[in-house]
């Protein structure tokens, strides 16, 4: 874990994030109103995001379905795939809290990050709100007799 | 339950989700990593050794998506109606909870589904679930 990225691995990273964020512009996904139109059920309920998560799944069953047969990554780098299975409190907590977050103002991380660089200034609110929300998650890890986040 | 045909995108929804999904089968095929958009960002606050560059190109890679757009034409609506305190308390409660539950729309939604993970499963009912009664208590019950 210790060692240095390659420089592929970098490059490569650079160019999924960009493929990531046009795929969140065509979708539709960077548009907050959009997506709280999803999540609003019992309003004029506009149904488009269930069809990116089907998209979006229907390329990743492959993908990973071929990863899980695979040692090492294309570029040589292990395969990090989670194994844990165990449903905790954390994972019920931080679910539902993520999905209060994102209820609130139609935001998920990476939505944020793409209209944070379409020069909004009230995503680079939010974006720093997550960043310092963040911040809390790790100082609350590290005090003395937690045992470290995983991941 | 009260379809908006007119919002809806059924063509773009699948071609973008498509590009999305290319993304995440790109990160694992070729990084050997789930493409989880809070657990790369968060990563970058504790910088390990050997494990930042990556992190910081995939987000910036994110943040010039739309920078890359311009070059083709106008963006698309990006309509952010919250208000700045209302922003505030929301991404406060993304960062530490997507922290916290290990993930988020990216690698529980998309990632997590797509390995059929029980885990990510739950996580991504629960923040569902969570949405959609947060809007309903919001719109139709406070009325804001």
């Amino acid at each position: 874990m210790s060692r240095t990225s390659s420089l592929p691995v970098v490059v490569s990273a650079f160019l999924i994030g960009l493929l990531f964020g046009i795929g969140l512009l065509v979708a539709g996904m960077a548009n907050p109103a959009k997506v709280l139109a999803f999540l609003d059920l019992a309003g004029a309920w506009d149904p488009s995001l269930a069809l990116v998560m089907g998209g979006a799944i229907a390329v990743g069953l492959v993908a990973f379905r071929v990863a899980g047969q695979r040692k090492l990554s294309l570029l040589g780098e292990p395969m990090r795939l989670p194994a844990r299975r165990d449903i905790d409190k954390r994972l019920v907590l931080g679910g539902l809290g993520f999905g209060i977050g994102w209820g609130l103002a139609g935001f998920c991380p990476g939505p944020a990050l793409v209209a944070l660089g379409a020069g909004q200034a009230k995503a680079l609110v939010f974006v720093i709100a997550m960043l310092a929300g963040m911040a809390v998650f790790e100082l609350l890890e590290r005090r003395p007799g937690k045992r470290p986040a995983a991941s | 339950m009260n379809i908006d045909w007119a919002a809806f995108t059924p063509w773009s929804a699948l071609i973008g989700g498509g590009l999305i999904g290319l993304a995440a089968a790109a990160m694992i095929l070729f990084n050997g990593r789930i493409t989880g958009i809070s657990g790369i960002t968060g990563g970058l606050l504790v910088p390990q050794r050997g494990d930042t560059a990556w992190r910081a190109a995939f987000v910036l890679g994110l943040i010039l998506a739309p920078v890359a757009w311009l070059l083709t034409g106008p963006l698309p609506e990006l309509r952010i109606d919250a208000d700045y305190p209302l922003l505030v308390i929301a991404g406060l409660l993304v960062g530490v909870s997507t922290r916290y539950g290990a993930g988020c729309t990216s690698g529980h939604g998309v990632c997590g589904l797509s390995r059929l993970s029980p885990r990510s499963i739950v996580a991504t009912l629960l923040f569902m679930g969570s949405g959609f009664a947060t809007v309903f208590i919001v719109r139709h019950l406070l009325g804001a």
